[in-house]
């Protein structure tokens, strides 16, 4: 495929990668190429500066400090000690939930400190995530269909839609905080003496309401803009060849629709796995609510170092869930923000 | 004759019934559209509506449930603003104003010239760059959080306007690369290249021809980076004080009279005023906010 590099519209050949050199070029191409290159570098130039400034130095000194033992008291001499290299104990110490013992070496953490958390908040995490994608997913792609259909309200629809995904989460966590009260609309409409926040499983649906409500809107204008893109003369089409609109949905509107689909899944499942200002504001991560963003929060108090492992060992679950979709799923992000994958609509 | 004339009477009336058939099926499609319909407007404004009716409602009946507002009154707006039980809410707002404007005009002026390669230009590592930024925008808060805790104690900037900014920028800058990388490349390029025909060089090009073109494009980023920036919790909760904490801090450590009671009434009233501004803003700007928001996940 032969990449025309011209002044409009560049296409990158589907493959990916650094399409320039397969294409067949001749000298003042290459010219071209390097001085498109330099100005390209300048132009990024501030945006990769300030990206390492604020992002990639951050992430280093994490991962050193959770090399580094906190400084604290020793149990075993009820000294207080200054840190030092700890090797990987800060993280041998989360997965395996141990605690310094007063006797030296390592005991298993108690129950309640937030050294005994951490399977449990990544547990809750990914129920969270799991639930919460799910839900919106399927209330999602309702929503779209219905929004992507010709009637009358369409447009009111689609500005309602907007309303919750503008409330900020913290605003959003208060108010639903007032409808779960134990006097409040929730119980009142649902008939129920439930007191949401106070036990596991209430509490744990009332973040996962709480969230799809928020969260929603998005993956809706998401998966309708996906449902755009697909030309009504395709569906008129399989209507003539006599296809039932199950079959219409399942041979052509997901196939079709599942880039964009895989992108907004991509997205929301990401957010999702650092929850954290909705569990923190409606329970303060009570009655297992706690999540693995909180429990980085509440350790930071009780030791840097720690908390800075806590916190690299999030990122790399992040990370490799991303590498899991990028790798596996196909939700290929750069493809289809380069729009390389189907060029331009 | 008569049995000709008798099928096509049948035949007549069995086509007025598939007809019939087909316009009832399509009244019925219809209305299930419409009863979708409610049902998603009353899922996404129900809770916002109890909201504000709720910010209306007088202090005593916070847990009155009737529908329609009852009560009416404004003290819960004094109430937001009153500073006696520790709460600095009026404090708050122009601290999320300040934080916002200075974390989106950076990110905006940095970004643009980033997106612009990224949407026009080829050159070596192009996917590297775009992968790089993209990474950024899905990066956990938290995973910044401990070394910046860390840092800024050292350097005593806990609780200053910087400490704050700084942070922000770093998941508002990707967002902002990534949202107007996605409205550039839909641009008429065409006549950047007339204008450098006219004699333009790039830079003039991009600056007289392009710039104002780019110029819807810009605002809606804007108003994307400044939601975000305005609806950033967890850095904040951490990093700031009671005197440069945003509002998102302040609702959620909104305090009453009664320690042990929670004055919703209050904090639906600062939820409101918090709020209004940016539906306001999103429902005038939608068709813009949507192409923005939904940007490179389709086209």
């Amino acid at each position: 495929m032969a990449t025309e590099v011209g002044p409009t519209s560049v296409k990158a050949p589907a493959s990916g990668g650094a399409p320039i050199h397969h294409a067949p070029k001749g000298v003042g191409e290459d010219n071209r190429i390097a001085t498109q290159g330099r100005w390209a570098a300048w132009l990024l130039a501030p945006t990769i500066l300030a990206l390492s400034v604020v992002i990639v130095y951050p992430i280093i000194t994490a991962i050193v400090m959770s090399f580094q033992k906190d400084a604290g008291l020793d149990p075993a001499t009820g000294l207080f000690v200054e840190g030092g290299p700890a090797g990987f104990s800060n993280y041998y110490n989360w997965i395996f939930q141990q605690c310094p013992a007063p006797s030296g070496g390592t005991v298993d953490c108690p129950p309640g400190t937030l050294g005994a958390q951490f399977w449990s908040a990544t547990g809750t995490t990914f129920f969270f995530t799991i639930v919460t994608v799910a839900l919106e997913t399927v209330l999602g792609f309702w929503m779209a269909v219905i929004m992507a259909r010709a009637f009358k309200g369409r447009s009111l629809v689609r500005a309602a839609v907007l309303v919750p995904w503008a409330i900020p989460t913290a605003v959003t966590a208060k108010l639903w905080l007032f409808i779960f009260a134990f006097e409040g609309i929730g119980n009142k409409l649902f008939n129920t003496t439930v007191l949401w926040t106070g036990s596991e499983w209430p509490a744990r649906w009332a973040v996962i309401i709480a969230d799809v409500w928020k969260t929603t809107p998005f993956m809706a204008l998401l998966i309708l803009a996906g449902l755009q893109m697909i030309p009504a003369e395709v569906y008129e089409a399989a209507k003539v060849d006599g296809a039932s609109a199950w079959q219409r949905f399942r041979m052509i509107t997901l196939p079709l629709v599942k880039p964009a689909l895989m992108v907004a899944i991509l997205f929301r499942t990401l957010d999702a796995l650092r929850m954290f200002d909705l569990p923190y504001i409606l329970t303060g991560g009570a009655n297992n609510t706690t999540t693995l963003s909180i429990l980085v929060i509440n350790q930071i108090r009780q030791g840097f170092n720690a908390a800075a492992a806590l916190s690299t060992i999030t990122f790399i679950i992040i990370f490799l869930v991303a590498f899991i979709f990028v790798r596996f799923l196909g939700a290929n992000v750069v493809e289809q923000q380069t729009g390389a994958g189907k060029g331009k609509k | 004759m008569t049995a000709a004339t008798s099928a096509a009477t049948e035949l007549r009336a069995e086509q007025d019934r598939g007809r019939k058939a087909a316009q009832n099926r399509e009244k019925w499609a219809q209305s299930r559209t419409y009863i979708s319909a409610v049902v998603i407007l009353f899922w996404c404004l129900a809770p916002a509506y109890w909201m504000v009716v709720t910010a209306f409602r007088d202090v005593g009946y916070t847990y009155d449930t009737s529908i329609l507002p009852t009560h009416v009154t404004l003290d819960n707006f004094k109430t937001a603003f009153d500073t006696s039980f520790g709460n600095h809410f009026g404090q708050a707002l122009l601290n999320s104003l300040f934080i916002g404007t200075v974390v989106t005009l950076v990110s905006l002026v940095i970004g643009v010239f980033a997106a612009y390669a990224l949407a026009r230009l080829n050159f070596k590592f192009k996917y590297l760059v775009l992968g790089f930024i993209l990474g950024a925008s899905m990066f956990p808060g938290v995973a910044l959080i401990t070394p910046l805790f860390q840092l800024f104690t050292n350097i005593g900037w806990m609780g200053t306007y910087q400490a704050l900014i700084i942070p922000n920028i770093s998941f508002v800058l990707p967002l902002t690369v990534y949202t107007m990388t996605s409205f550039f490349r839909e641009m008429p390029w065409e006549l950047e290249e007339s204008a450098r025909v006219d004699g333009c060089t790039q830079g003039q090009a991009f600056r007289k021809v392009i710039m104002p073109l780019a110029a819807p494009a810009i605002f809606t980023t804007a108003i994307l980076a400044f939601i975000s920036s305005w609806n950033e919790f967890l850095i904040a909760s951490q990093l700031s004080s009671d005197a440069t904490q945003p509002v998102t801090v302040a609702i959620a450590s909104f305090a009453g009279a009664q320690p042990n009671q929670i004055p919703y009434t209050a904090i639906m009233a600062a939820g409101t005023i918090v709020t209004i501004p940016l539906v306001i803003l999103v429902l005038v700007f939608q068709r813009k906010i949507v192409a923005g928001l939904t940007a490179g996940a389709v086209k």
